[in-house]
């Protein structure tokens, strides 16, 4: 009986514990009106745009900082920004950039030519005395600049080593924001965690694994944002993304996983996607192996089932591509393009005409990793839909690092097939370090499958050589649909992003960048 | 009882230098190098080699080895290049957040397990012993992370009643109740494997103590029950009990990584999870030799306790 007594003492003793616990507790607090909660799917390495690489981080430096271009609203294509109109010579080498005039750095400092020269020369001139506030791991997209000079106080020209039409869209890129040249000598390699741009907001406070936070630049050149901050908050766990966006305790979820959209589609949310500049396919080892018969590439393209890839594996949050350059390049995408239709029949007989019925391929598939999507569902159903045609697909399974360790340096000798995904700025980067002769895996390129035409080779450096549009425009449509023939991909996906904004967030849309643009957005 | 203690600090010098030994070389032989990670798509063998040249990873294995050895005993652990921080400081702000939620835990699972157990095995085969045994059962076989999310689905997002992830508020006060309330979710769904097992293990080691003679003959000279059970059986008891709750700790330790996930609780669990996906070499080796010199310490600690209640242990 005695220990009855002290077990219901404990209980009730228990309870009221857990009882003060819980009454003591406040309801979820709430963020105040104007300031926008973002739920990012990671902590951000560093603020400082020229050494990060990820998108995530992108996200929250596309509003502290602005670039000399930037893409127009909803667009892949420039327009000015810092820079209000620049110059090209006429053999494409050669451009000068007009400054905004009376633009301010957040701690105060003046952007100017000198301030802009500053940018480029840490990132290229391993001599700089701040170059070592890198690396700079992506600084080769602006390998081509031989020289930054200053003209005048509001002039800066940038001379190249070849014509590089890629080269405004680069700018355009998170790689080409402009720091301050002041902030950065200040705090050297702590500059990543106290940045000073130009943009729409100004940095407030990082707290490590909690969040970032930025505040409205009232001065900004383009008028103060809407908004007085926003939160970004790193929750890597896309299950703990969604459930803090179903309590509130977020107003905005990026990368949405396609199984939990079906949450948010009553009242109270609103589901954003936006096509972007991405394509999902498949690698085929177009040099030996049954792949090097270009019937046999052509009979994979039919023998797979896009429809069902991205309707029932991906829940719709993608498109099924047509050709190497997605349609969100919306000036240089041939429209003329259509999908290998889903043709089981087609596909074995153009088997049979190759004479490679049943014959076996190695396909590698990832675990995971950046753009891939959802890569074992989606290996496993295209290995069902090659077995459908007569083909015994193998499948070998790499964690995301270890799988572009086995891919990048080549299929050769190793496997016939494997995933493969690309997000990148302009339609020019994809095709011409993926399909070019010139960039097989021993030239120090991409081209995994070894494809090799010359005439998309020559489509491919003139396009780059030129710095008319129209002209670029045309050519990578021809050589989109040389490709699309040829077969050196099974071109699978183009993965539309997504976002869940909560009822009180208005003026917001995803851009096909992926880059997230707040200046605009308002919330109450 | 010095010369012991001495000895058992000395033992775990080879442990710890083995477990760098072997943290490196995984680091080293695991597939995909720091560059490619970063590089991503971009991972020409161009590009690779100049970013492990300024990483400061094209020297030879063994050199690196030591390079990394000699700077971590003078206490420089290095640079994380995924963080741009200094590794040490990482580690030492995140284990903070790990000590609070794993302590936590541990405590609730030590006193839940023992009290249960103890519970359990006075009043053996009758109804409180069945309900207890049974949801020890149940306890052990949740996953933790299956809990943890059903907990958010059904505490937070249903109720509202706490918090989804996170220690902190992201605005409002940092005190005790703000801390309380993000920490009561992950800390339950923590302990309550370790729970189950501590239990089961303490009612069996107060089965067999109660049927001892010392316990008949305290029973005899009249003492009440409650007495009997919670004073003389139960630190008899203790002695076989306590170095599971050394292993146990182990145990709460490393299942922080799925609640630090889960929760996203900024501790040292998910700090390691998020550095090996980034290949974030000197930040996973640092977190793992300090994680393990504190779990080795600790079993130190409870070894010590252990010869302090048990006389014979001591050699």
């Amino acid at each position: 009986m005695a220990l009855l007594k002290f077990s219901r003492r404990a209980i009730i003793a228990a309870g009221a514990a857990i009882a003060f616990a819980t009454s003591a507790i406040p309801v979820t607090a709430q963020t105040p009106d104007d300031v926008l909660v973002v739920g990012q799917i990671a902590e951000p390495k560093s603020m400082d745009p020229a050494t990060v690489t990820a998108v995530n981080d992108f996200r929250i430096l596309m509003n502290i900082y602005d670039g000399l271009v930037r893409y127009k609203d909803g667009t892949l294509e420039v327009e000015p920004s810092l820079a209000t109109s620049w110059n090209i010579s006429d053999d494409g080498t050669v451009y000068t950039f007009k400054l905004r005039n009376g633009v301010k750095f957040h701690d105060g400092s003046a952007l100017n030519a000198d301030a802009v020269k500053f940018n480029f020369d840490r990132m290229l001139d391993d001599g700089h005395p701040y170059h070592d506030t890198g690396p700079f791991p992506l600084s080769f997209f602006f390998s081509a600049i031989t020289d930054v000079s200053v003209i005048d106080d509001m002039t800066v020209k940038f001379t190249l080593n070849a014509p590089y039409a890629p080269f405004l869209s680069n700018l355009a890129y998170p790689t080409g924001l402009i720091v301050s040249p002041t902030a950065v000598k200040k705090h050297g390699k702590d500059f990543g965690r106290n940045p000073s741009g130009t943009g729409a907001f100004k940095f407030g406070d990082w707290r490590s694994n909690e969040a970032v936070v930025v505040e409205a630049n009232a001065d900004h050149w383009e008028g103060a944002p809407n908004l007085n901050a926003v939160v970004f908050r790193p929750i890597t766990d896309a299950n703990t993304r969604t459930a803090e966006m179903l309590a509130g305790g977020i107003d905005l979820m990026v990368e949405v996983p396609p199984l939990a959209l079906s949450q948010f589609q009553g009242d109270g949310y609103t589901v954003h996607e936006q096509a972007g500049p991405h394509v999902w396919f498949l690698i085929l080892n177009a040099k030996e192996g049954p792949f090097a018969d270009v019937r046999v590439r052509q009979a994979a393209n039919y023998a797979i089932n896009k429809e069902a890839i991205v309707n029932d594996v991906l829940e719709g949050t993608a498109a099924v591509a047509a050709g190497p350059t997605p349609p969100a390049f919306a000036w240089a995408y041939n429209e003329s393009l259509e999908p290998y239709p889903y043709d089981p029949d087609k596909a074995r007989e153009l088997l049979a005409a190759a004479g490679a019925d049943g014959a076996e391929l190695t396909f590698y598939v990832t675990e995971g990793g950046s753009g891939m999507l959802d890569p074992v569902a989606m290996g496993t159903a295209i290995q069902a839909d090659l077995q459908a045609v007569g083909l015994k697909v193998k499948i070998e399974t790499y964690e995301w690092n270890a799988f572009l360790g086995v891919v990048n340096p080549g299929l050769e000798g190793k496997a016939d097939m494997a995933e493969m995904a690309w997000m990148t700025n302009d339609p020019d980067t994809l095709p011409f370090l993926a399909l070019r002769t010139e960039a097989w895996p021993d030239k120090g390129g991409f081209n995994s499958g070894y494809y090799s035409n010359p005439k998309v080779d020559e489509l491919l450096e003139a396009a780059r050589a030129s710095t008319d549009q129209n002209e670029r425009a045309r050519l990578y449509q021809e050589m989109q649909t040389i490709v699309q023939e040829d077969a050196p991909w099974v071109f699978v996906a183009n993965w539309k992003q997504n976002a869940v904004t909560s009822d009180k967030v208005g003026s917001f849309s995803l851009q096909p960048s992926f880059f997230l643009l707040l200046d605009g957005v308002t919330k109450n | 009882m010095i010369a012991y203690i001495i000895k058992r600090l000395l033992s775990a010098i080879p442990v710890l230098l083995g477990i760098s030994v072997i943290v490196f070389i995984i680091m080293a032989l695991i597939p995909g190098d720091p560059a490619t990670a970063i590089l991503g798509s971009f991972a020409t063998p161009e590009n690779v080699e100049k970013l492990n040249r300024d990483l400061g990873l094209d020297k030879p294995m063994i050199q690196r080895y030591f390079i990394w050895l000699g700077n971590m005993l003078q206490g420089d652990f290095g640079r994380s290049f995924s963080l741009n921080k200094d590794v040490l400081d990482e580690i030492s702000e995140r284990f903070g957040a790990t000590l609070v939620l794993a302590g936590v835990s541990f405590v609730l699972c030590s006193i839940l397990g023992v009290v249960a157990g103890a519970l359990s095995a006075s009043r053996q085969f009758g109804i409180t012993d069945k309900l207890i045994t049974l949801s020890v059962l149940i306890g052990i076989s949740i996953p933790s992370f299956f809990l943890g999310m059903m907990m958010i689905l059904f505490f937070s997002v249903q109720l509202r009643w706490f918090p989804v992830s996170g220690m902190w508020p992201i605005y409002g006060a940092r005190d005790l109740s703000a801390l309380l309330s993000h920490l009561f979710l992950p800390a339950v769904a923590l302990s309550v494997v370790a729970t189950g097992v501590i239990a089961r293990l303490s009612r069996s080691a107060m089965l067999e103590v109660l049927r001892q003679d010392f316990i008949r003959t305290a029973r005899a000279k009249g003492l009440s029950e409650a007495r009997v059970i919670w004073r003389h059986a139960l630190k008899a008891a203790m002695v076989s009990v306590i170095p599971v709750l050394g292993v146990q700790a182990g145990f709460v330790l490393s299942g922080a990584v799925y609640i630090e996930m889960v929760f996203q609780w900024p501790g040292v669990g998910r700090m390691l999870v998020e550095a090996i996906l980034k290949r974030d070499i000197l930040l996973v080796q640092g977190g793992v030799v300090f994680v393990a010199a504190c779990y080795v310490m600790f079993n130190i600690v409870v070894d010590i306790i252990q010869s302090l209640l048990d006389p014979r242990i001591k050699t």
